[in-house]
């Protein structure tokens, strides 16, 4: 059996890799044809590493003829989001604060990536230090759709979703704070998890909300996740917030999902994340999916967790109160940007300050940093933030009491399908509205995944079914997300992507 | 809550350390009301009986041995400074001229 060298899933590269039936210099070099070949079109990448990829697959095939694969997944490429650090590699966060940084250490999941032999391809594109739904807000343009190269990819993580959807690399790491991964995975037909807050290192991870975010895998199939999950995650004793206990088994929970019996699961269909706001298209394929999850022997209920109403609101306060005291690291002084203020004899460090976060930053930056300042300002405190830090324990009692009765809760991951750019750029309020459904994760610190659901009827364009689970049960997501990705390729006669336009200069 | 006035953006934008020019300022003002208001609607959601939550999982402080171990060498830390000297940062004047 030979393998499609950039359309085969990472787990059939690695068995292809182990039974010597390629190499890693032959699929890496696949995959940087690829991006030679594509993305010009999507841009799905800031920055691309050819030498330094190809160096690491020479290496992980000397291990493999040697018989000393470091993973499962050795000599297998993958991007990375540039929001993590990459010694050498340019890490910018998609903003012109830090164009052309140079990072003198490896975030905790690219040191793994390496350990376990994964050539780095090269940086994806994003949301300015992660703060978007659709890449627009990037300071070096926006990543293009492959469905459809008018329409955003997502965000903030659209460069890694666009990258495995337009096969420029069959895996990627990305970030999720309010949506990242999940949201971008359903608007390009590809896999996102966002994992239990804790179980993956964000040492290294440019922090937008440390209270929210986490590092997640980007891919076309569940159990590549599953594969990528198991590499990157696990205690690391350099981030204060790691969980210090093992990861579930994923790639099992992904393989007995994939064997389709779901007999004895109790599936919770939340009730607040449906209905008005959501695309009929989306819906349409959601219920479908959730028809396939009862044949498959599950037990469906509707749940109703009453105060995910205000979760968006509750983001929108938290999220740039921690994105405004984050952010007051890039002072123009130690890394990053320096911009003179004009018309200054001999400005002074505050003037430089000003200057440099005014030029570097972009407008949603600026947007969140002021919103952030004022409601962590002396008289607001607490009707802002300690509100919103309330109305958080509220949403995580509706976890708890939903997770009494069902072993996972499912939804749209995103109420629509991808938009078109700059429909949505200059009005914040329905940008936000994107991370409707994936925003209350964040907030409880529960496991998320979006599974490709099918195509909307009204546009033809992907759609996404989002299953949560309890924190550290992140194996349930793998169990129902194989289960459902199974059913639905029989029913589609492969995967989704099959079914998206092959873009002008690819070779296939 | 209040709405917050063009005024207002201008002082939290100095307390924040950016330099708007009045175009952003105009552009701000107004669609930072628009958020406010939205954000409005949990006020009254929840009682004072509920304790805050800062982090989604419980977290205790985290200590490691007191062993030297490899950081980063001076040259590495400066390796990303606008300008250096003398193994340092070297950074505008930091005082007034009244000081």
């Amino acid at each position: 059996m030979s393998i499609d060298l950039t359309r085969a899933s990472a787990d059939e590269m690695a068995r292809a890799l182990a039974a010597g039936e390629t190499t890693s210099v032959e699929l890496t070099r696949a995959a940087l044809d690829a991006i030679a070949a594509v993305d010009g079109l999507v841009h799905a990448y800031l920055h691309v590493d050819a030498e330094g990829a190809l160096a690491q697959a020479a290496e992980s095939d000397a291990r493999r003829a040697a018989g000393t694969p470091a993973s499962a997944l050795d000599g297998v490429p993958v991007a990375v989001k540039d929001v993590l650090a990459t010694t050498g590699l340019p890490t910018t966060c998609g903003s012109k604060i830090l164009e052309g940084w140079l990072p003198p250490y490896d975030a905790t999941v690219v040191t793994r990536l390496k350990a376990a032999g994964l050539p780095i391809l090269g940086k994806t594109n994003m949301d300015e230090f992660a703060m978007g739904s659709s890449t627009e807000h990037s300071a070096y343009g926006p990543t293009h759709n492959p469905w459809d190269l008018e329409r955003i990819p997502g965000g903030s993580g659209g460069g890694s979703a666009a990258a495995v959807a337009s096969f420029q690399a069959p895996l990627a790491l990305g970030t999720d704070t309010g949506g990242s991964i999940r949201q971008p995975g359903a608007v390009t037909g590809t896999v996102g998890v966002k994992p239990t807050y804790g179980g993956v290192s964000r040492y290294g991870l440019v922090a937008m909300a440390n209270s929210l975010d986490q590092v997640g895998p980007v891919t076309r199939t569940v159990l590549d996740a599953a594969l990528l999950h198991e590499i990157i995650g696990g205690h690391d004793p350099l981030d204060s917030t790691s969980v210090d206990q093992p990861l579930p088994p994923l790639v099992e929970a992904a393989r007995q999902g994939a064997a389709g019996d779901l007999s004895g699961l109790k599936v919770g269909v939340v009730t607040e994340l449906s209905g008005e706001g959501y695309q009929p298209g989306v819906l349409a394929r959601f219920n479908e999916s959730v028809e396939l999850l009862v044949q498959a022997g599950a037990e469906v209920v509707e749940v109703s967790c009453p105060n995910f109403v205000h979760a968006l609101a509750t983001y929108y306060l938290v999220m740039p109160c921690e994105a405004s005291s984050n952010l007051a690291k890039f002072d123009a002084m130690r890394y990053g940007l320096r911009v003179l203020p004009e018309g200054v004899e001999s400005p002074s460090a505050e003037e430089v300050m000003r200057a440099t976060r005014d030029a570097g930053f972009g407008d949603e930056v600026k947007r969140r940093i002021i919103l952030g300042t004022y409601a962590l300002s002396s008289g607001y405190y607490d009707a802002y933030y300690g509100t919103a830090q309330r109305v958080r324990t509220l949403i995580s009692r509706d976890f708890e009491a939903a997770f009494e009765k069902v072993d996972v809760l499912v939804s749209p991951t995103s109420p629509t399908t991808a938009f078109k750019l700059g429909e949505k750029l200059d009005d914040p309020l329905a940008m936000y509205l994107n991370d409707l459904a994936t925003i209350p994760a964040n907030l409880a610190g529960v496991p998320g995944i979006s599974v490709p659901s099918g195509l909307a009827d009204e546009d033809g364009l992907p759609t996404g079914f989002q299953v949560l689970a309890p924190a550290l049960a992140d194996d349930r997501l793998y169990r129902v997300g194989a289960a459902l990705e199974a059913a639905l390729e029989k029913q589609w006669g492969g995967p989704l992507l099959d079914k998206a336009p092959t873009l002008e200069g690819a070779a296939r | 809550m209040p709405e917050i006035t063009r005024d207002e953006v201008a002082h939290l934008a100095n307390l924040a350390r950016i330099d708007l020019s009045d175009d952003e300022l105009d552009h701000l003002a107004p669609q930072l009301s628009v958020i406010l208001e939205s954000v409005a609607s949990i006020s009254e959601v929840a009682g004072a009986d509920v304790p805050p939550t800062s982090h989604p999982l419980p977290l205790t402080n985290v200590f490691r041995e007191d062993v030297v171990r490899p950081g980063l060498s001076a040259e590495e830390a400066l390796a990303g400074a606008p300008a250096s000297e003398e193994q340092r940062f070297m950074v505008p004047r930091i005082l007034g001229d009244e000081q």
